[in-house]
C-alpha cells in the first residue's frame, strides 16, 4: 500500500497505475486534474469550429461524416470529465471554469476556420497533432486518464483520415481548389505545431511530469515527430509546406524547420486570439439554451421518483 | 434528485461488447434518471457497436475495497501456491494433466 511521496515515486518508477482511491502527494492529483480537464474542455471547445461547417459541407455524406466526428468530439470530452472526476472534482466545477474563462483550453480552437479545406487541415494536422500527443498518454501512470485516452486515440485515427482525405480530394480538383487547400495548410501549420507547447528550455511542467509518468515525451521531441510525419504526407498531394527553413537534414535523420513564431504562441494563449471571445461567448450561450432542458430533466426525475411512491 | 451544485447523479457504465461475455465497467456519466443514464451511456460509450447490452448503477451504490485493507483482503492468498497446479511436480513420463 502507498503511504509515501517515496512508495508512490518507486510505485510509479516501476510502470504500476495509480487507481483513484491510491494515496498520491497532492502535486500528482493537482497537475491531473488540471490536464485532463482542460484536455476535456479543448474537445469540448474543439466542437465549435467544426460544428459551423456542418451545414455548409459540400455532400450528404461529408455532412454525415462531419456530423459523426463532432459527435466524437463531444465523447472525448465527456471521458475525460469522467477521469478527472474520479480525482475528487465536481463535473460543474470544471464547467463553470471554462465558461468563466479561468480554465485554459487548447489554443488551436481560437484560430477562425475560413473555408471547407480548413475542415480538411483541421482533421489532417490539427487531429494529426492531437494523436502524437495523445498517443503516450494512453501509458500515463494514472490509470482512469490512461483508459481514456485508449478509446479516444482508437477514435481519432478515423478524424485525422477525414481530414487528409479532404485534402486530397481538394487536390484532384481546379486550380481554385488546389489554391484552398494550400492556403488551408498555410494557415494551419505554425498553429499545429504549437500544440505541441512551449520549447522543452521554456517548459515549466515537463521534468516532474515525466518522472510521475504523466509524460513520456518533450514537447520538442513529438514537435520533431509532427514535421517528420507531414511533410511525405504533403509532398505527396503536391502541397508545399510554410516554411522556407524546412529540409532534410541526413545527419540528425529528421527535418530541420523554422522557429516558431513564440509572440504568437503566448498571445493567444493570454487570451488575444482571434476568436477566443467568440468560442467562450457561444459556449455560454449554448450552455444557458441548455438550462430548461437540465431543469426539466431533473423535475421529470423527481416526479417520477413520487409516483413511484 | 440533483445535488447542491446542480450536477445529475454520477452513474457507473458497464457494457456487455457481446454475448456471451460479462459486462465491464467503461467510465461513467451524469443523468438526471435511469433511462437517460442508459441513453446518455448508448451514445456516449458504444458509437462503434462496442456494446450489446448497458448496465447503469448510481455510483453511490456501489461500495468499494479500500486499497488500505488490500493486504489483509488480498495478502493471505499469497502463501496458498498449492492451489495453483504447477505447484505439483509430475514424474517426467507423465506428461499431461
Amino acid at each position: 500500500m502507498i503511504q509515501t511521496v517515496e512508495q508512490f515515486d518507486a510505485y510509479v518508477a516501476a510502470e504500476k497505475k495509480i487507481e483513484p482511491k491510491d494515496w498520491m502527494p497532492d502535486g500528482y492529483r493537482k497537475t491531473l486534474i488540471r490536464q485532463i480537464s482542460q484536455h476535456a474542455h479543448s474537445e469540448v471547445v474543439g466542437m465549435l469550429p467544426e460544428g459551423n461547417w456542418i451545414t455548409r459541407a459540400p455532400s450528404l455524406q461529408r455532412k454525415a461524416i462531419l456530423l459523426a466526428k463532432v459527435q466524437d468530439e463531444a465523447g472525448h470530452g465527456l471521458y475525460l470529465y469522467s477521469a478527472a472526476e474520479t480525482l475528487g472534482v465536481e463535473r460543474s466545477d470544471l464547467v463553470d471554469d471554462l465558461l468563466s474563462g479561468k480554465a485554459k483550453y487548447s489554443s488551436i480552437f481560437n484560430y477562425p476556420v475560413l473555408t471547407w479545406a480548413d475542415i480538411g487541415a483541421i482533421g489532417w494536422l490539427v487531429d494529426g497533432a492531437a494523436i502524437l500527443n495523445q498517443v503516450p498518454l494512453c501509458r500515463c501512470s494514472y490509470g482512469p486518464y490512461s483508459r481514456s485516452m485508449i478509446r479516444v486515440c482508437k477514435e481519432e485515427s478515423f478524424h485525422q483520415r477525414q481530414g487528409y482525405s479532404i485534402m486530397v480530394e481538394l487536390m484532384k480538383g481546379n486550380e481554385a481548389q488546389r489554391e484552398m487547400a494550400q492556403d488551408a495548410l498555410n494557415r494551419w501549420w505554425w498553429p499545429s505545431l504549437m500544440m505541441f507547447g512551449p520549447s522543452d528550455k521554456d517548459s515549466e511542467h515537463s521534468s516532474q511530469n515525466m518522472k510521475w509518468k504523466i509524460k513520456r515525451f518533450t514537447n520538442d521531441e513529438l514537435r520533431q515527430r509532427m514535421v517528420d510525419m507531414t511533410v511525405p504526407q504533403a509532398e505527396c498531394i503536391g502541397l508545399k509546406m510554410p516554411d522556407k527553413e524546412l529540409k532534410w537534414n541526413d545527419e540528425t535523420g529528421h527535418h530541420d524547420f523554422g522557429e516558431i513564431d513564440w509572440d504568437e504562441f503566448y498571445n493567444v494563449l493570454a487570451g488575444n486570439g482571434p476568436c477566443n471571445e467568440e468560442r467562450l461567448a457561444v459556449r455560454n450561450k449554448a450552455h444557458d439554451d441548455g438550462a430548461w432542458v437540465r431543469e426539466a430533466a431533473v423535475a421529470y426525475a423527481d416526479k417520477k421518483k413520487k409516483t413511484k411512491g | 434528485m440533483s445535488d447542491t451544485k446542480n450536477n445529475w447523479p454520477l452513474w457507473e457504465v458497464f457494457i456487455r461488447s457481446k454475448q456471451g461475455l460479462g459486462h465491464k465497467h467503461v467510465g461513467s456519466l451524469h443523468a438526471s434518471d435511469a433511462e437517460m443514464a442508459i441513453g446518455n451511456a448508448r451514445d456516449v460509450y458504444t458509437r462503434r457497436q462496442e456494446g450489446v447490452s448497458i448496465w447503469v448503477v448510481p455510483s453511490e451504490s456501489i461500495s468499494a475495497s479500500s486499497p488500505k485493507d488490500s493486504e489483509a483482503l488480498f495478502d493471505p492468498a499469497n502463501d496458498k501456491v498449492y492451489r495453483h497446479p504447477t505447484f505439483f511436480v509430475l514424474p517426467d513420463e507423465v506428461n499431461h494433466m
